[in-house]
């Protein structure tokens, strides 16, 4: 069952109708983690909000659990859990009321759906008196998570919820959306970390408000058309500027510490590669067949 | 109901959290009405007045002993010719003079009139009217005192009437128009930055993804701010009564009943401003200068509206605090009740309605 769905949705904003969400469509099944993935400006914020009924489309329509996002929006308010990218508890309230006011707007209690926060609850439970302004990154996401789960949502929106937070924290978080899933929630969530992206049952590779790729993370990077190879030498910035000068090269990137340059399929080996760029005068030369990553994908993509 | 009393408790977590708006709510009104009440109290005390007595007889003299008799002026007596009078003026210490003609006591006894000169320093005009108020009064009593002796009754000076408040007090004016004042300040500047906060903090966003009611947030964030002003309210009426000696002559219950209604007033016009802000200092300036000026100026505290041109004077009946500035002082000094003051009471309900009304109407159910 499809619990939403996206049909050409499309929002612009202000009196120049900048684009931000460009005849956007996807359908996320009943208790699947779906990533929103992109970089910042890409429009995922804008998705988010247009499906968690708080800005309407300009275009198009959309669904979350059956609900119209513009005529039912009372409905879906009071079924999904949202999170927006930036955090917002009541800083001068403790864990423990935010906690609580929370439950009680959407009339329920801790007690009832304790079993939903448990995991996530007793990380944060030796802080409970602490004010929410005063907790470390992480923990206010916790925070943010238990609040968002509290009355039991069908759907869960998470608007970049590991954006400034340490990778441990980040770590953990992820794991905790797994455990989640086996509740059967529907899960939203939008990252610009690409590396995330595999972590979720399918994702979506969005950009300029448009959306280039929507697959399972792993037939994404099996699909990756080209050969690719990671580069390493002692002088890395005179590398990029030789592997941008070779002929044969579609393109070529910053990776880490290595440089990922892109070949058409078959068409270099690394041997290959590793003597041209000796005979550029490189030391140090480390060339490797390398595998596609969602990030590769994405550049891709964007090309 | 589960949901409002959590609503409502947050919101005072709120206020009892932050000391600085805990110092506004509660410091500015005793501060104000210490600072009105005493500071920039207009009576007149010990001013010192010269009197020029050229006639030296019996009467100038009985009525001297009875205007230095009175605390409100200290006396210098000295022969000057007119001139020397206007130079003693220039110095800045006198604040009037009274001079006794030549004749007067034998004026009095043929003519049954005569007149006395009384010259005011009118640079602050409020004080010399004041002070020569006070002097036609002492003068007055004086011409009283005598004629009951008399067939022939003696005229010095014309009559002088001061209803209600015959010494001037200062307070009388200033605590029904700094209550006012407060209330609105406070009131609405505090209500001002609700809603517009929890906008700018992003916790406006969670708010609308829930099932929550707009109008359960407005009576909700108004909630605390009426129960806090009307602890106000009991500190600024027991202040009046035991620091400034000015007691409540109506109904106290009537007195707190308008109160509510005009704090009332004030909440919903500060979640107006709150719903229209987008940032919490546009609101704060809004409701600082936007309410501020207004209420000195058009509540008739300070300048008597009826000497106001027609276009301010039709200007003011839109501001509340000058209904409720008239409600206070007919309650607390005239000691009316609410059949003289249905009308003022029924404006003020209409405009909390409206603007109840006008805000529900734009609260804003999405972000855009």
């Amino acid at each position: 069952m499809e619990a939403v769905v996206v049909k050409n949705l499309t929002k612009t904003y202000g009196k120049e109708q900048t684009v931000a969400v460009d005849d956007v469509s996807f359908s996320v099944n009943q208790g699947e983690l779906f990533g929103l993935i992109g970089p910042d400006g890409a429009g995922k914020t804008s998705i988010f909000r247009m499906l968690t009924t708080l800005l309407l489309p300009d275009g198009g329509s959309a669904s979350v659990d059956g609900h119209d996002i513009v005529k039912d929006f009372r409905a879906i308010r009071s079924s999904v859990g949202y999170m927006p990218g930036k955090f917002s508890l009541y800083q001068d309230l403790t864990i423990e009321e935010n906690l609580h006011f929370f439950a009680t707007v959407f009339g329920t209690t801790i007690e009832e759906n304790y079993h939903l926060i448990k995991d996530i609850y007793v990380q944060i439970e030796p802080f409970k008196s602490r004010r929410a302004g005063k907790l470390s990154g992480g923990m206010k996401q916790k925070l943010a998570l238990c609040c968002a789960l509290i009355h039991q949502p069908t759907t869960l929106f998470l608007d970049e919820p590991t954006t400034g937070v340490d990778p441990v924290s980040r770590k953990e978080f992820w794991e905790m959306l797994k455990r989640l899933k086996e509740q059967n929630i529907t899960i939203l969530v939008s990252t610009p970390y690409m590396d995330e992206a595999s972590l979720c049952d399918r994702i979506a590779l969005i950009q300029g408000g448009k959306i280039l790729s929507i697959d399972k993370p792993d037939n994404i990077v099996n699909g990756y058309p080209d050969t690719l190879l990671a580069v390493k030498a002692d002088q890395m910035y005179r590398l990029l500027k030789v592997l941008e000068k070779h002929p044969d090269m579609l393109n070529s990137y910053a990776f880490g510490e290595y440089a990922h340059a892109v070949f058409a399929n078959g068409q270099m080996q690394p041997e290959a590669l590793e003597s041209y760029l000796h005979a550029h005068g490189l030391s140090g030369v480390e060339v490797l067949a390398a595998r596609a990553t969602i990030e590769d994908s994405f550049i891709k993509l964007l090309h | 109901m589960k949901q409002f009393l959590a609503f409502v408790t947050k919101e005072f977590y709120h206020v009892l959290r932050d000391q600085r708006t805990l110092l506004i709510l509660f410091g500015m009104p005793v501060a104000q009405i210490l600072i009105f009440g005493f500071a920039l109290t207009n009576e007149v005390k010990d001013s010192e007045i010269l009197v020029v007595d050229y006639a030296k007889d019996n009467a100038s003299q009985e009525l001297l002993t009875k205007i230095g008799s009175s605390r409100y002026f200290k006396i210098r007596q000295a022969a000057l010719n007119h001139k020397e009078i206007l130079s003693t003026f220039r110095q800045g210490k006198i604040k009037a003079v009274v001079v006794f003609p030549v004749n007067f006591n034998e004026d009095l006894l043929h003519h049954n009139k005569a007149q006395i000169q009384v010259i005011a320093d009118a640079t602050d005009v409020n004080t010399a009217n004041m002070i020569t108020n006070y002097l036609s009064s002492i003068i007055m009593d004086y011409q009283n005192q005598v004629n009951k002796t008399l067939k022939m009754p003696y005229r010095i000076t014309p009559e002088v009437r001061m209803l209600y408040n015959p010494q001037l007090k200062g307070a009388h004016g200033f605590v029904p128009g700094v209550m006012a004042l407060v209330l609105m300040l406070v009131s609405v500047m505090m209500t001002a930055i609700s809603i517009v906060r929890e906008k700018e903090t992003g916790t406006m966003e969670i708010l609308l993804v829930s099932p929550f009611k707009p109008v359960l947030v407005i009576f909700a964030k108004a909630f605390p701010y009426l129960a806090l002003s009307l602890v106000n309210v009991v500190a600024i009426l027991l202040l009046s009564v035991f620091v400034l000696d000015l007691p409540v002559k109506g109904s106290v219950p009537l007195l707190f009943a308008e109160s509510t209604l005009f704090i009332i007033t004030c909440l919903a016009l500060g979640i107006f401003i709150s719903i229209k802000t987008e940032t919490q200092q546009i609101a704060m300036l809004i409701s600082l200068m936007g309410m501020l000026l207004p209420t000195m100026m058009f509540s008739g505290f300070l300048f008597p509206i009826e000497n106001m041109p027609v276009p301010l004077q039709i200007i003011s009946n839109i501001v509340p605090s000058k209904w409720f500035y008239i409600i206070v002082k007919s309650i607390m000094i005239k000691g009316l009740g609410i059949s003289m003051l249905w009308k003022e009471t029924l404006i003020l309900l209409g405009m909390t309605v409206f603007l109840l009304m006008v805000s529900l109407k734009s609260f804003k159910i999405r972000l855009q």
